[in-house]
C-alpha cells in the first residue's frame, strides 16, 4: 500500500494533493491539461523531488529513496523505449539492472513478451512495432522489474480509435493481474472507468473529488467532471425536494437540506414551443443558446435563467423550429433530477 | 525559392568553388603517375604514413577517454563556470598550432613546469618522441569531440535516461547502456573529426616534437620537409593525404556533410 502527502511548487503552479493506493487498486488520476497529474506520477517514481510532504510504501519512506532504488515500474506516454535496443532487451533492462544474469534477464522477459502477446517479437527494434505493441512491450518493460507501485501515464493516449479498444482490455486484464497498487494518469474518462476501481480527479493541483467511477459519474462536484460524464451540474440550496438555484426552483428526486449539488442529464429535459399543460414542475422558459450535432441527437444549449443542455432529436428540431435566439418552454423530469450534498 | 539566380551571388559562388576545387585538380595534375607505385613503396612514405597513421589514432583514443566525459559534464553536469570551462575548451580551436606547440613546450618540456618533475621522478620525457606527437595532436583535436558529442547530449532526450532510472539503472549504467548508444553517431562524427584534424597537424608537432624521421615525422612534415628536396615525393605524400580526407568525408558524408 503507498500513502502519501505529495507538495510539488513551481513558479505559478503548485500541487498539494493526499493519495492513497492499496495492493491491487486500480486509480485513475484524471484531470484536464496542466492539472499536475504527471507531476505526481513523476513525484511518485522519484524523478521529480517533493517540496514538502512525504510518500511511504507500506509504511516506510520512498521519498527519499532515489529513482532507481524505487520498486516502481513505470509506463510513458509514447512509451521511450530504446531506439538502439530489441523488445527482448528493452524488457531484460530493468531485471539486468536489479542483478539478474543475462541469459535469465533475457528468459524472463521473453515470458513477459508472451504473456502482453508478443511471442514472435522479441528481435524487433521499437521503430519497427506498432502504436499498439510498443505500449504491449513498454507495460511489460515496466512489470519486469516486479514492481510494487505501477505508473501508467497516459497508456493509451498516442494510440487510434480501433487500436486503442484492444489495448484498452488487454491493459485491464494485465492490471487484474498486478498484485501491486497502480495508479494510472488519463484525461479520458471511458478509459479511467473501464481501468480504475477510484478515481481521484485533479484540478489546479488539488483533489477536487474521489470515488468509484459510478459514483463519480453520478454524482460529480465540478463543472469539469460534470463536462467528462456528460452531466449539467448547479449549486443550490435545498429546503425538502425543492432546490433553490439562482433563478429558478428545480423538484428533485431526493430530499435534502442545506446546500446541494443538482445533476440531470440533457436527455431529461423536454422542449416545448407553448407552455406544456402536463405535470411536470420543472418548468421554465428559455432562449436557446445554440444547437450542436451531437452523436445521433442534437444537443440544445440553453441560456437563462439556468444554462443548461437538452438532447433532442433532430426531427424535434426541425418541427420545433429550434434556433439560435429562440423562446422555448423547457421541462425536467424530477425524477431523473438528482441532489446531493455539496 | 528556386528559379533564376541573380548574378551577383552565382559569380562569386563559382569562383569560390573554383578556388577550392583548382588547387587539388593541380595535384592531381602534377602527379608522377607513372612512378607512383614506386614512390609510394619508398621507405620515407611508408614510414610517415605508418607514424600519422599511428599517432591519430591514438590522439583520437585520448580525446575519447578524456573528451567525452569532458562533454557530459558541459552538457548534463553543472560545474561552476561552465561558460568559462567552455570557453577554455574551445581556446585550442583558434589557437594558432604553432602557439599551441610551444605552451605545451613550456608546460610538458624536459625543463617545463610539469615536464621537470615528470622526468625527475619517472623519466618520462615528451618532446621529440612519438607520445609527444600525440600528445601534440590530441591537444589540437579535442576541442572538435567535446564541441561535437555536448551537441550530441544536448540534443538527446533526456527522458530515455529517466525511463532507464526508473527501471532501475544506476547512473553509471544509464551512462554506458543508454546516454551513450543514443549519442553514438554524435561520438563516431566527432571521432572521425577529431581524427582528420589530427592526421593533419602540422604546427604543434613540430614545434613540440621536432622533426624525425621514424619518430616523429608525421605526414604533413614529411610533405614540408620533401618539397625542398623532392618535389615530386611531396606531391605523392600529398595524394596520399587527400585520398584519407576523402575517405574520412565520404565515410560521414550521411552524417552531417551535406544532404545526399
Amino acid at each position: 500500500m503507498i500513502s502519501g502527502r505529495l507538495v510539488v511548487e513551481r513558479p505559478r503552479f503548485r500541487l498539494d494533493l493526499e493519495l492513497e493506493v492499496a495492493a491491487g487498486e486500480v486509480v485513475a488520476l484524471l484531470g484536464p491539461n496542466g492539472a499536475g497529474k504527471t507531476t505526481v506520477l513523476r513525484a511518485l517514481a522519484g524523478l521529480l523531488p517533493l517540496s514538502a510532504g512525504h510518500i511511504r510504501l507500506d509504511g516506510e519512506p520512498l521519498h527519499t529513496t532515489p529513482a532507481e532504488r524505487r520498486p516502481v515500474g513505470m509506463v510513458f506516454q509514447d512509451y521511450l523505449l530504446f531506439p538502439h535496443l530489441s523488445a527482448l532487451d528493452n524488457v531484460a533492462f530493468g531485471p539486468r539492472c536489479h542483478g539478474v544474469p543475462k541469459r535469465r534477464a533475457r528468459e524472463l522477459a521473453g515470458e513477459w513478451l508472451e504473456r502482453v502477446g508478443l511471442a514472435g517479437h522479441e528481435r524487433a527494434r521499437p521503430h519497427e512495432l506498432s502504436g499498439g505493441q510498443a505500449q504491449r512491450v513498454a507495460l511489460a518493460r515496466a512489470l519486469a522489474v516486479r514492481p510494487r507501485l505501477l505508473l501508467l501515464d497516459e497508456p493509451l493516449a498516442a494510440l487510434d480509435a480501433h487500436t486503442r479498444l484492444e489495448v484498452r482490455a488487454a491493459l485491464h486484464r494485465h492490471l487484474g493481474d498486478f498484485d501491486g497498487a497502480a495508479v494510472l494518469v488519463t484525461h479520458d474518462p471511458l478509459d479511467a472507468m473501464v481501468l480504475a476501481d477510484r478515481l481521484v480527479v485533479v484540478e489546479d493541483g488539488a483533489v477536487v473529488q474521489e470515488g468509484a467511477p459510478s459514483a463519480v459519474a453520478r454524482r460529480p462536484r465540478t463543472d469539469y467532471v460534470a463536462r467528462l460524464v456528460g452531466l449539467n451540474l448547479y449549486r443550490g440550496v435545498a429546503d425538502g425536494h425543492a432546490v433553490r438555484l439562482d433563478g429558478v426552483t428545480l423538484n428533485a428526486a431526493e430530499s435534502q437540506t442545506g446546500p446541494v449539488f443538482v445533476a440531470f442529464p440533457p436527455t431529461a429535459v423536454a422542449l416545448y414551443r407553448t407552455r406544456p399543460d402536463g405535470t411536470p414542475r420543472n418548468l421554465w422558459e428559455a432562449v436557446i443558446g445554440g444547437v450542436e450535432r451531437h452523436g445521433d441527437h442534437v444537443r440544445v444549449l440553453l441560456t437563462g435563467p439556468v444554462e443548461a443542455s437538452a438532447d433532442v432529436t433532430a426531427a424535434a428540431v426541425a418541427e420545433l423550429g429550434l434556433r439560435p435566439g429562440a423562446r422555448v418552454w423547457a421541462a425536467l423530469k424530477a425524477t431523473e433530477t438528482h441532489a446531493y450534498p455539496a | 525559392m528556386r528559379g533564376r539566380m541573380p548574378w551577383p551571388l552565382v559569380v562569386p559562388a563559382v569562383a569560390g568553388l573554383v578556388f577550392l576545387v583548382l588547387p587539388l585538380l593541380g595535384l592531381l595534375v602534377r602527379a608522377p603517375w607513372a612512378e607512383m607505385g614506386e614512390r609510394l613503396a619508398e621507405p620515407l612514405v611508408l614510414e610517415a604514413l605508418r607514424l600519422s597513421l599511428l599517432t591519430a589514432t591514438l590522439a583520437t583514443a585520448i580525446c575519447l577517454l578524456f573528451g567525452v566525459p569532458l562533454a557530459w559534464l558541459l552538457a548534463r553536469g553543472n560545474p561552476p563556470g561552465r561558460r568559462l570551462i567552455r570557453a577554455l575548451v574551445t581556446v585550442p580551436l583558434v589557437l594558432p598550432p604553432v602557439v599551441g606547440g610551444v605552451a605545451l613546450l613550456l608546460v610538458l618540456g624536459r625543463n617545463g613546469l610539469a615536464g621537470r618533475w615528470l622526468y625527475e621522478v619517472f623519466g618520462i620525457s615528451f618532446p621529440f618522441t612519438t607520445a609527444g606527437v600525440v600528445l601534440a595532436e590530441a591537444f589540437v583535436a579535442m576541442p572538435f569531440l567535446v564541441i561535437s558529442v555536448e551537441g550530441a547530449l544536448r540534443a538527446a532526450d533526456l527522458r530515455y535516461e529517466e525511463a532507464a532510472a526508473t527501471l532501475g539503472a544506476s547512473r553509471w549504467r544509464v551512462f554506458t547502456r543508454v546516454t551513450l548508444p543514443l549519442v553514438a553517431p554524435g561520438v563516431s562524427a566527432g571521432a572521425v573529426l577529431c581524427w582528420a584534424r589530427a592526421l593533419g597537424e602540422f604546427g604543434a608537432t613540430i614545434t613540440f616534437a621536432g622533426n624525425f624521421p621514424g619518430r616523429t615525422q608525421t605526414m604533413p612534415l614529411a610533405v614540408y620537409l620533401a618539397l625542398e628536396t623532392d618535389p615530386e615525393a611531396a606531391i605523392v605524400l600529398s595524394l596520399v593525404l587527400l585520398a584519407v580526407s576523402v575517405l574520412v568525408l565520404a565515410s560521414l558524408r550521411d552524417r552531417w556533410a551535406g544532404t545526399p
